[in-house]
């Protein structure tokens, strides 16, 4: 935004990334010859069946494990392999299963405060109570941060967890189905929440999810994933109106994961949180 | 707390084995003021009363050179316990670091470090402690040495065990995501999650290594005479049976009821603290 070049250079580039794993002995091709850019502020959703390569790519751009071939670049500089403690904050994660991503012996206030520790952001002091203010702008009250995840409900955790990605003020958030394990009503008011948070903070979300409709409520552009190959990446209204390739078009017929009256009423949830955000 | 107390009161065994730890604790810590004789567990000799049969004030008999068989065994649980928590104080923060490190860094750290702890576990404990003894000098000092030598693999094998499927947990790929240490991860997340079963295992073990210490002693390479212990008063007294039946039974029934008190209490609070085994 300082230059004009900087607002049209994307956030995040992948460029021509492979992953192959071997296990015992067998070669997967997990990921094959995948490019896309994301740019800043939107909301890329990946979908795609259960084994196409979602996860991996999640797990590529966050650093988890290096890829086999091919670039990644977040803001024009080349990640390398080994992260540096830099390019850890840049990039947060949401993952799907809230039950198992806070440690359930700590408090919820301990896994916040890990992230404001490690990267030392604000003053010691002040950290527990930024943890109270994190808290608050997920809509959970300041005081849930004594408390252990074994007391909070499915969404209360994947609040937790979003918050904690809010915590480095990183700009790239990866969510890994998380609205996944979540029932219908929750997930239409987590999805709220993180839309309100991706336009009031301008954040740049890649959205992995299995479940179409959550990506009508949320994405900008749609990546379709077939056996770990990119098979279509269009606009979110050109790929439900006017999908060009065989498989997103299957895709799309196979996508009832909840029943219309739940889709229907998500709709109605959705619509009145953007009329009020 | 109030389940704590349901579970043991819903299991008299682990009523029986509280009542059992804390007879051996409180009379081992208390052994000064509720012996009869406390000079009886060091050198003396008082051949006018030796190889008594329990009576009045000698309630469990006397020894060969006319010492008071209760005080010497109370005396014995002092120094077993002593011998216990020392032994347990250094073996389990070695077998559970490196248990964490195997468990958690894998490729050949773990082979290494698995590799030398299974040759520890192949070795039958007394077969490693009496080689060890053979070399050392029997006193206090290396009898513990011995024990800990043989002991800390038990821990590595478990907190290995634990390390291995924790690490896959969410909150683990949380913490590495947003650029925790290793050391962080291992013992601030993932050995926490570990706790319920060291402390369930450490307690039955406090029973065994007094059985081993014993075992050790009895056969004369433990603590050596004239400090008091359970496994050398059964090894001299065996040869006096069954006429100085006292010398044997006693000693014996006190190693008995250390070993079965801590392993109840053990059982318990594996139960309590929803360790797995
Ligand atoms: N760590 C791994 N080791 C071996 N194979 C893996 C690993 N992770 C993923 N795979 C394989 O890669 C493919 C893609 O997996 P994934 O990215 O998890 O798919 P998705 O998230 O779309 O369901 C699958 O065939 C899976 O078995
Ligand atoms: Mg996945």
């Amino acid at each position: 935004m300082r230059e004009p070049s900087r607002v049209t250079r994307p956030l995040l580039s992948l460029r021509s990334v492979s992953k192959t794993f071997t296990t015992a002995g067998r070669m997967v091709r997990a990921v094959d010859d995948v490019s896309f850019d994301v740019a800043k502020g939107e909301c890329l959703a990946i979908v795609g069946e259960s084994g196409s390569g979602k996860s991996t790519v999640a797990h590529m751009i966050l650093g988890i494990y290096p890829q086999s071939a091919g670039e990644i670049l977040l803001d024009g500089s080349l990640l390398p392999a080994r992260r540096a403690l830099i390019h850890r904050r840049a990039i947060q994660l949401v993952q799907q299963n809230p039950l198992s991503s806070l440690n359930p012996k700590r408090s919820i206030g301990a896994s916040l405060r890990l992230a404001l520790d490690v990267h030392g952001i604000g003053e010691r002091s002040a950290r527990w109570d930024r943890v109270g203010q994190l808290l608050e702008e997920v809509g959970l009250p300041a005081d849930f941060r004594s408390r252990a995840p074994s007391t909070l409900s499915g969404g209360q955790r994947q609040r937790v967890a979003i918050a904690r990605a809010l915590a480095c003020q990183s700009e790239l958030v990866v969510l890994d189905e998380p609205t996944s394990a979540l029932d219908v009503l929750v997930q239409a008011r987590v999805l709220k929440l993180l839309n309100e948070l991706r336009a009031q903070r301008g954040l740049t979300y890649v959205f992995i999810t299995h479940d179409l409709s959550v990506v009508r409520n949320v994405a900008t552009r749609v990546a379709v994933f077939e056996k770990g190959r990119l098979v279509e990446l269009s606009p979110t209204e050109t790929v439900f109106t006017n999908p060009k390739h065989p498989y997103t078009r299957r895709l799309i017929g196979a996508v009832p994961v909840v029943t219309a009256q739940e889709a229907e009423l998500r709709g109605r949830l959705m619509e009145k949180s953007n009329a009020s955000a | 707390m109030n389940r704590t107390l349901a579970i043991l009161l819903r299991n008299p065994l682990s009523l029986l084995g509280l009542a059992l730890v804390a007879l051996v604790v409180l009379s081992a810590i208390s052994a000064d003021f509720i012996t009869p004789f406390p000079e009886h567990a060091g050198a003396v000799v008082d051949f006018a009363n030796f190889n008594k049969a329990p009576e009045w004030p000698y309630i469990m008999g006397t020894d060969l050179v006319g010492r008071d068989l209760f005080t010497r065994i109370v005396y014995a649980y002092r120094i077993s316990l002593i011998l216990g928590v020392v032994v347990l104080a250094i073996a389990v923060p070695i077998g559970v670091t490196i248990g964490l490190v195997a468990g958690y860094f894998g490729g050949w750290v773990e082979y290494v470090l698995m590799r030398v702890t299974d040759v520890f576990l192949s070795i039958p404990p007394l077969v490693l402690a009496m080689s060890m003894m053979g070399v050392l000098e029997p006193t206090l000092t290396n009898g513990m040495i011995a024990v800990t030598a043989m002991w800390w693999p038990w821990y590595t094998r478990l907190v290995y065990n634990l390390a291995r499927s924790e690490k896959e947990e969410g909150y683990v790929l949380a913490a590495e995501v947003i650029g925790a240490s290793k050391a962080h991860v291992m013992f601030r997340e993932i050995l926490p999650n570990c706790v319920p079963s060291i402390l369930t295992k450490m307690t039955l073990d406090l029973g065994f290594v007094i059985l081993i210490a014993s075992s050790l002693s009895f056969l004369g390479l433990g603590v050596q005479p004239p400090t008091p212990d359970l496994g050398s008063m059964v090894a001299d007294g065996a040869k006096y049976l069954p006429d100085s039946w006292w010398l044997t039974v006693f000693p014996g029934l006190a190693i008995l009821v250390a070993v079965f008190g801590f392993n109840l209490v053990g059982d318990a609070l594996r139960e309590i603290l929803g360790a797995e085994q």
